[in-house]
């Protein structure tokens, strides 16, 4: 054993429902080390991390804390011993302030009242040490994605962890604030703290892991010196088969204008944006984190108002008043928030997938369950969810399993045109390519797509023109050839 | 996962047959078509309440309201009934409409205001109640019609007839609750409103369904208690709305939303009567009967979390 190892996994083991998630997994994390965990959707990485801080107990196995066995002490204890994570959903009270966030559950004496000033000035010094320009007073619901993202950095720190789970920081978060975390991490190292980071993004873990594990289909598939490992034989490890080509070029003939928006606009969102697509034809929405790409999403889409300009689909100017009207208009929206939009935790797979579409399976208002059944299981196959069947829950299943139910379901509302916003957020790279096929096989089809990443690579593969939008206001629209991540970039940050 | 939800349902009425063998064994009343007929006559008022709470709780809402509902209906029913030239159809529809009108009222106001549910229907619990009192004009309603005092007093073929319109409410529910389009919005606006709204579903009407559907089963519960007590009484129903919530608890409805059953209700309702009749056939204090009551609802609420986790595990 090594003489800087903090943290000992030996044996891990788990099953859901009968279908074994982690297999015999064993892992030592090294004091002052950021230790990447990567791995398909579904490979383990989420259960494990969530055993090791106790919200989960393991079948077999024993996790060590500087040699002390922790392994089933509650989620409070091993908080207390050391262990934080900052999750991918992000876990906090939003009508709470920053600081009382910051400090919920650690209040310095149980009976005590809460010292409001004592805690606002703990959390500013906090703050302030990330170099984070957020008042502790705010409350955790006015704050932006990504400012929540750093609060829960900030409570990890607060919390004098020895280890801290980082479980895809960065998915929320735009470039320069990516830049201010891996600033964090380095000082964090520094002072001998413990990262284990999951991510899908490569070219983050090259940058800033020592060590890299590999899960697949629960068992480890091996633990490397970074340094001894390329982006090529990582994904290679990962997904268990060589990835040849990550976007598959389909040359397809366009067709009619399916919708054209014009001059649309929300009060203090977006204002004056112009475009159409075509059957056949991905325009992507490009910009930086707050730039209304999704308020746009969400507006055609019929969640949200609109204040100003017109949605025409198929030659037919419309107005929106609920999302059922967008769905019944063919418009089908793969939300980037699915935990709070995109699915029903407690409902099975078939359930979620023809939630949309029920009307289409019913007799006088009873379910056709016969029907029901046959439809979603090509749904289910077609998309490869892996699953126990159609009548598991869709809590127990993966961020990127979840991710399929969301856009089976929207699938099966037959839409002409779908809008995907951050499709693979969260996701790994054998998922990842899976939607990009499927995002190529819709375009076949005839379908009109709107796709809204912050992957600069899914943008230039995957789409036929590229509207840039900064602070709300369309700036260009590239078509495919003249495109490139500069001169994306360059409109970007106007 | 059916058989989890075997498990779950298993285990409440394995709890209500044990309790079932026990006083079975503990009083030789207890086991016999008369005690029987007693017991589901006396439970067919809570469980038609607990039906329709339980379509409302598992939306993620509440009902405070049903209990005033019954007294308000009973109260229309028992005015209409007085009349010797009106038909009986009048007064059932007269009671029924009540109910209906105070659910829809619910309903319009939860989605209107974004009130929360449990606010809205404790304000209706009182402005019924009052409305009860001001129609009866504060005093029991008597001399109802022969054919009205049939509902609740008479029977078929021996089969009491509030036992008959328990059979076919929980028929209706069971169906519309599983095997129904809106049975399952239901259910997913109670697992999670905005994913079910951003899916297309009207969430507002299917809620506005929901509480009408609750008042308007009150309103029937309103009319069945006011022929078998043969008045209309406008302090009638007070606190029935905390057995019919109790009972769907009890039969497992989750009180977070998107989890629950009509049979499971049914057993909630169940095991509420056999407890009371047993308590009473062992001569135990009605003061006592309250105390186990309690206990029972929180053991059933805890077997139910620990059902949940051991699921999530």
């Amino acid at each position: 054993m090594f003489q800087n190892n903090i943290l000992t996994l030996n044996n891990i083991s788990k099953s859901f429902s009968g279908i074994k998630v982690l297999e015999d997994v064993s892992l030592q994390i090294e004091k002052g080390k950021v230790h990447a965990l990567m791995g398909e959707n579904g490979a383990g990485k989420s259960t494990l991390m969530k055993i090791l801080v106790g919200l989960l107990q393991a079948d077999a196995g024993e996790i060590l804390l500087e040699g002390e066995v922790i392994s089933g002490l509650s989620v409070h204890a091993i908080l207390g011993k050391g262990i934080a994570m900052i999750h991918q959903e992000i876990l906090m009270v939003p009508d709470l302030s920053v600081a009382q966030n910051i400090f919920l559950g650690k209040e310095s004496h149980r009976f005590s009242w809460l010292n409001a000033s004592e805690i606002n000035h703990k959390s500013k010094q906090i703050l302030a040490d990330l170099k984070l320009n957020i008042s502790p007073k705010i409350k955790v619901k006015n704050l932006s994605i990504a400012d929540r993202q750093m609060v829960e950095i900030a409570k990890a720190i607060s919390n004098k962890a020895k280890v801290i789970i980082m479980d895809e920081p960065t998915s929320a978060l735009s470039e320069i604030e990516v830049v201010i975390l891996f600033g964090i991490i380095e000082s964090l190292k520094n002072q001998g703290v413990a990262i284990i980071y999951i991510s899908h993004k490569m070219d983050e873990i090259f940058k800033i892991s020592d060590t890299i594990t590999v899960l697949r289909d629960g068992k480890l598939i091996t633990t490397k010196k970074a340094e001894e490992l390329d982006n090529q034989s990582l994904i290679n490890l990962m997904v268990g088969r060589e990835i040849s080509e990550l976007f598959p070029v389909t040359k397809i003939e366009v067709g009619k204008t399916l919708i054209s928006v014009k001059n649309l606009g929300r009060k203090n969102v977006f204002s004056d944006v112009n475009f159409e697509v075509k059957a056949g034809e991905v325009l992507g929405l490009a910009g930086l984190v707050g730039a209304g790409r999704s308020e746009i999403a969400r507006a055609i889409a019929g969640l949200d108002k609109i204040d100003a300009g017109t949605i025409t689909i198929d030659s037919e100017e419309t107005q929106f008043k609920s999302p059922l009207d967008a769905i019944r208009l063919g418009i089908g929206f793969v939300t980037e928030d699915r935990k709070a939009l995109g699915f029903i935790p407690q409902m099975t797979i078939k359930e979620n997938f023809s939630l949309a579409s029920l009307e289409e399976f019913s007799k006088m208002g009873f379910v056709n369950t016969k029907e029901e059944i046959k439809s979603t299981q090509i749904v289910y196959n077609n998309l490869k969810v892996k699953a126990s069947g159609l009548s598991q829950k869709v809590i127990n299943l993966s961020g990127g399993n979840q991710q399929k139910v969301v856009i089976g379901k929207v699938l099966m509302s037959n839409p002409k045109i779908i809008i995907f916003d951050e499709p693979t957020r969260g996701i790994d790279v054998g998922a990842k390519f899976e939607i990009y096929k499927l995002i190529n096989t819709l375009k076949a089809k005839g379908l009109a797509i709107i796709l809204i990443s912050s992957e600069m690579p899914e943008i230039l593969g995957l789409c036929d023109r590229i509207l840039v939008l900064s602070r709300g206001k369309q700036m260009a629209i590239l078509s495919k050839s003249e495109a490139s991540q500069e001169k994306i970039m360059q409109y970007a940050i106007h | 996962m059916p058989f989890i939800n075997a498990l779950r349902q298993y285990g409440i009425f394995l709890a209500f047959l044990l309790i079932c063998c026990f006083l079975s064994y503990a009083s030789s009343q207890f086991l016999t078509i008369s005690n029987w007929t007693i017991i589901i006559t006396q439970v067919s008022i809570n469980a038609l309440l607990a039906f329709g709470v339980t379509f409302v709780i598992i939306t993620g809402g509440i009902d405070l309201s049903i209990g005033s509902i019954v007294a308000v209906a009973g109260v229309v029913a028992a005015l209409l009934a007085t009349q010797p030239d009106l038909p009986l159809i009048v007064s059932i529809l007269g009671g029924l409409l009540a109910g209906l009108v105070f659910g829809l009222l619910n309903g319009l106001i939860i989605t209107k205001s974004k009130i929360a549910p449990f606010i809205v229907t404790l304000g209706i619990m009182t402005v019924g109640r009052g409305l009860a009192l001001i129609l009866s004009k504060g005093r029991p309603i008597s001399n109802l019609s022969d054919s009205f005092n049939f509902i609740g007093g008479g029977d078929i073929f021996g089969i009491p007839f509030p036992i008959i319109v328990l059979v076919i409410v929980f028929i209706i529910s069971y169906l519309l609750l599983k095997n129904t389009v809106f049975g399952r919005y239901v259910y997913a606006i109670g697992g999670n409103e905005q994913a079910a709204w951003a899916s297309g579903i009207n969430v507002n009407k299917i809620k506005m369904a929901v509480y009408a559907l609750c008042g308007t089963l009150a309103g029937l519960a309103g009319i069945l208690l006011t022929s078998r007590i043969t008045t209309g009484q406008p302090n009638a129903g007070a606190g029935f709305e905390l057995d019919a919530i109790a009972a769907a608890i009890i039969g497992g409805t989750s009180t977070s939303g998107g989890i629950g059953t009509i049979s499971g209700t049914l057993i909630g309702a169940l095991l509420i009567g056999v407890i009371n009749n047993g308590l009473d056939l062992l001569n135990v204090s009605s003061y006592y009967q309250q105390v186990i009551m309690g206990a029972i609802i929180i053991g059933a609420v805890l077997l139910d979390s620990w059902n949940q986790k051991k699921m999530a595990s």
